[in-house]
């Protein structure tokens, strides 16, 4: 396959932001198509590297490794493997899918689309290093551009969101540094490379994991986010444009699950094993939690963003189940469709605060009457998202518990009161908005135009997909899963 | 030494030629601007800029051509010195090039400013050199006689004479106790050469198997004196008052380049001189570290004006500085030395932009950059640079430097000191972030547009130059650098 292919897929929105900044300012025709072309080239290029991945093995592929700062043994080192993949495609996707949503964008569109881009090569970096410091310039790298996309084009309440996320994820990230310093100095010889720090896991003694997964679990929680550190998701959530929520939401929140995956399951086992049950209790709190503060919402975007601290709790819970399997695909599968649905969900939210400038729940109803189309879709999302068979967070939902039952009895039982409560507050809010007759702000809605149908069609095609043959995604996880749960020796 | 010796004569001036280059055409532009009926300002820069660069590429030429010892062991030209010549010289030039605004609004003495900061140079560049304790403290002087000065500048300004008044009385009284500190030392070694130092200090450990009481209060009063200089918390006091009364291109001068040369010489005293001293002294500067990233990080978030929080923000910088002092192996010596450099260009960089947007909106109260982002985008993108720098957000040359400093930490075990630098970051993120916010979210009507001179540009792109260049490709330099922490520590 093509050499350099994951360096192309990073770079290129980089020179696309590059490009955008040569541009005049008021060009926001040229603006937009280099954005879209600089969103769209990565999407091709995920389309290439799911072809040229060969699923059945676990190693690394498409490897790319280079001295970047040789005195201090960095290494500028790229791969992908069975949990790269999946996330590296759904980046590129969302990304692309994103872009054509901020068509809507009118102030200060240049400087919009550039951080969007560099917000972008900084995703798909996180999930394509293979390198600690690497991994961790990417992880920072992208806190400046969302900063000022929350801050410049959100909300009211903007500001305060945009440094609430900022300090927020900067104060775990030092964690993350702390812990990444130990492992480079108690390593012989020194190494920043994740997969050689991986090999040498079993050597590290226990109280070194306890102390390395409990700092790599205080940035990683944040990010997911896990209760209590959820606070600053609500916030920058409901206050950023909606292209902003969606990578968020759809990419930001899967970066936590996956540096568990990545980094803290496989080289710290004992200290997974030792916090397992605290990790399966703070998901199914999350879930629970989540569910319940759903409830009370009363903004549209809101319920959607507590719908995420909900969603990622099921994550959690699968991870916390290391031994099986079952768990983890379901936690990758999770990921994967809740990046879909969520990240439909808040486009959707978008479009009809487009056109009638509120969320409020109670301004709408009898939206099926007026808008079908739209309605159509948001009920069909919103279905998939309270995991109904068929479509993909059924699935993974099905999974992570079937997968968990038997670590965690009691705690997976509470658990699954979370489905319940899920079905509950979206019912409720399917029916005032959507049934009765036509009330409030429906009167001033159109139905969804074209590019915003372009925006969601290939997610619900890839929800609907999922559901129905999860074989499609669960190959490409399956031979790293098993390994990983080989490494961890449950 | 019968004989006079021609070559050793010439070897020895050789490897002082960018202190005697800068040196001559520093009286050159001083004696220029006495001359002129009326001075003309850009006249004496331009000389000024050209005998710096001069000054760089000797500094250059020498570090390839020669190398070693001059003058009885008193003055070294090592690789360290090469990179903290480049360092201060960088300085130098970069303020140099900033000034070109400031002294054209002068009204009397414009030549006269650009001739101190070129002997206020050269002092800097004998402070890196230096070896010896008499001729470091000689070196220092000169380098703060000028800064007196150049303080007190704006001559109607109250705010300005009180900040030179300010800083020539706590400067003699730092320098009076550093000095005294070096009267202990001699006293206790019998030398004042920081090799033959470093033994006597060894065998006084090897005799009593500890240190005498005698030695600990030597330790203070140097490192005291040291902290003045470095406006190291807790004998920062001096540094808002000064740094908001001068004029700003001084200001940036004070902060960036004397801190430089201030550093060059600690790490030749601490590392090399009293290293067999380490065990007294580490816990002392890993204490000062943790205070000043506290107490500057801490205190900067209260205030309003742009130029004492920049002040604040550098005691905390020089605490992160430290932190890689704990380590006392090229470990530290290199991080110290690279976040010097990262500090040079973001530090340079946001006093640059602070005086080009004083230069014309007159003002440097924080709450004036409100709407910057629209009404001079360019600036604003700089600026916020440069403060990302500060905070070490990668992929600047603020996080390597941030990084470089706290792996050496955590190799010397002092995890905790870490702990406290990384949750200061978060702290100091907060109010480089309430600038930025700021500069890009304004709240009301934004004023007219600003435009940025052509010289302050050109200091600002050689700026950012440095602070990506040196985050993204810092692969040779830092292993440069390395090689020259190795040779210092190695006596060489």
């Amino acid at each position: 396959m093509m050499s350099g292919l994951l360096s192309w897929m990073i770079f290129l929105p980089l020179i696309g932001a590059g490009v955008i900044m040569a541009l005049p300012k008021d060009n926001h025709r040229g603006i937009r198509a280099v954005a879209t072309v600089a969103a769209f080239l990565p999407l091709v290029l995920a389309i290439l590297l799911l072809a040229g991945y060969d699923p059945s093995t676990a190693a690394f592929q498409f490897q790319e490794n280079a001295a970047w700062i040789p005195a201090l043994n960095v290494n500028y080192h790229l791969g992908v493997d069975g949990l790269s993949v999946p996330m590296l495609a759904l980046t590129a996707l969302l990304c692309f899918l994103a872009c054509l949503i901020s068509y809507n964008i009118t102030n200060r569109v240049k400087e919009y689309f550039a951080f969007y881009l560099l917000l972008e090569a900084g995703m798909l970096g996180v999930f394509a290093a293979l390198d600690f410091f690497l991994f961790y310039v990417f992880w920072e790298v992208m806190l400046v551009p969302m900063y000022f996309l929350i801050g410049i084009w959100g909300g009211p309440r903007r500001e305060y969101a945009a440094i609430k996320f900022f300090l927020y994820t900067l104060f775990g990230s030092i964690f993350m540094l702390v812990a990444i310093l130990a492992l480079y100095f108690t390593s012989t010889p020194h190494t920043l490379s994740i997969t050689d720090q991986i090999a040498r896991a079993p050597g590290m003694t226990h109280g070194f994991q306890m102390f390395a997964f409990v700092f790599f679990f205080i940035a990683f929680a944040i990010k997911i986010p896990t209760l209590p550190f959820h606070t600053w998701l609500p916030d920058a959530h409901v206050e950023a444009p909606t292209a902003v929520s969606v990578l968020l939401a759809g990419v930001l929140l899967k970066m936590g699950t996956y540096g568990l995956l990545r980094i803290s399951l496989p080289m710290f086992p004992m200290a997974t094993k030792y916090f397992a049950w605290p990790m399966a209790a703070l998901g199914v709190a999350g879930i629970v939690y989540g569910a319940f503060v759903c409830m009370a919402q009363k903004d549209l975007k809101k319920l959607v963003a507590y719908s995420s601290v909900s969603h990622m709790g099921y994550c959690l819970l699968g991870i916390a189940a290391y031994g099986s399997v079952a768990a983890l695909t379901g936690c990758m599968f999770q990921m994967v469709s809740h990046g879909l649905i969520t990240g439909a969900l808040f486009i959707l939210v978008g479009v009809i605060y487009d056109r009638a400038h509120t969320r409020e729940i109670d301004a709408y109803g009898g939206m099926w009457v007026k808008v079908p189309v739209y309605s159509g879709i948001m009920v069909l999302f919103v279905l998939g998202s309270l995991g109904l068979p068929g479509l993909s967070g059924f699935v993974s939902e099905f999974m992570v518990f079937l997968g968990a039952f038997p670590y965690f009895k009691i705690t997976v039982a509470v658990g699954v009161v979370g489905v319940l409560l899920t079905a509950a507050y979206f019912l409720r809010m399917i029916q005032k908005m959507f049934l009765g007759t036509v009330a409030g702000q429906t009167e001033h809605l159109s139905d969804i135009n074209a590019r915003e149908m372009i925006a969601v069609a290939p997610l619900a095609v890839m929800m609907i997909v999922l559901g129905v043959y999860p074989a499609l995604l669960a190959d490409y996880i399956k031979a790293t899963i098993v390994n990983l749960v080989k490494v961890i020796g449950a | 030494m019968s004989a006079f010796d021609l070559t050793k004569f010439y070897a020895d001036w050789q490897i002082i030629l960018p202190e005697c280059f800068l040196f001559v055409w520093a009286l050159f532009v001083l004696t220029l601007a006495t001359l002129g009926k009326k001075d003309e300002p850009g006249r004496s820069g331009t000389f000024a800029l050209w005998t710096i660069l001069g000054a760089l590429i000797t500094a250059v030429w020498v570090g390839v051509t020669a190398d070693g010892a001059a003058f009885g062991g008193t003055f070294v030209f090592d690789r360290l010195a090469v990179v903290f010549k480049e360092v201060v010289l960088g300085g130098v030039i970069l303020t140099a090039i900033s000034s070109i605004g400031t002294v054209g609004r002068l009204e009397v003495h414009r030549g006269e400013y650009y001739g101190l900061i070129l002997l206020s140079a050269v002092g800097m560049l004998l402070m890196v050199s230096a070896t010896e304790l008499l001729t470091l403290y000689i070196a220092i002087e000169l380098s703060t006689m000028g800064l007196y000065v150049l303080a007190a500048y704006h001559k109607g300004s109250r705010r300005s004479a009180e900040a030179g008044l300010k800083y020539v009385i706590l400067g003699g009284i730092s320098s009076a106790i550093l000095l005294y500190g070096v009267a202990w030392l001699y006293g206790l070694t019998g030398t004042t050469n920081l090799a033959a130092i470093k033994d006597a200090v060894m065998n006084i450990y090897m005799s009593t198997g500890g240190f005498p009481p005698a030695m600990t209060l030597a330790l203070i009063f140097v490192l005291a004196g040291f902290g003045f200089k470095l406006a190291l918390a807790p004998f920062h006091m001096w540094a808002p008052d000064v740094y908001e009364g001068a004029p700003t291109p001084i200001t940036a001068f004070l902060s960036v380049a004397s801190k430089a040369a201030a550093l060059a010489a600690f790490l030749r005293v601490f590392f090399v001189g009293l290293e067999s001293a380490a065990m007294a002294w580490t816990q002392m500067i890993a204490a000062l570290a943790a205070l000043g990233m506290i107490v500057g990080n801490v205190t900067a978030i209260v205030q309003t004006n742009i130029k004492r929080m920049l002040a604040y923000s550098s005691v905390a910088q020089i605490g992160y500085i430290l932190v890689g002092a704990v380590a006392r192996d090229t470990w530290g010596a290199t991080a110290i030395s690279f976040y010097t450099m990262a500090y040079l260009f973001a530090n340079m960089g946001a006093f640059i932009c602070v005086i080009a947007f004083s230069e014309r909106t007159g003002s440097d109260e924080i709450a004036d950059y409100n709407g910057l982002a629209a009404r001079s985008p360019v600036l604003a993108a700089f600026f916020a640079l440069f403060l990302l720098s500060l905070t070490g957000i990668p992929p600047t040359a603020g996080f390597l430097a941030k990084y470089y400093v706290f792996l050496a930490a955590v190799n010397a075990g002092y995890l905790w000191l870490v702990i406290v630098g990384l949750l200061t970051s978060v702290i100091a993120l907060y109010y480089y972030a309430t600038v930025i916010r700021k500069m890009y979210f304004p709240s009301g009507e934004t004023a007219s547009t600003i435009t940025v001179s052509k010289s302050l540009t050109l200091a600002l792109v050689i700026s950012t130059i440095g602070v990506l260049f040196f985050g993204v490709f810092p692969g040779p330099f830092v292993g440069w650098i390395q090689n020259a922490a190795q040779m210092l520590l190695a006596g060489k």
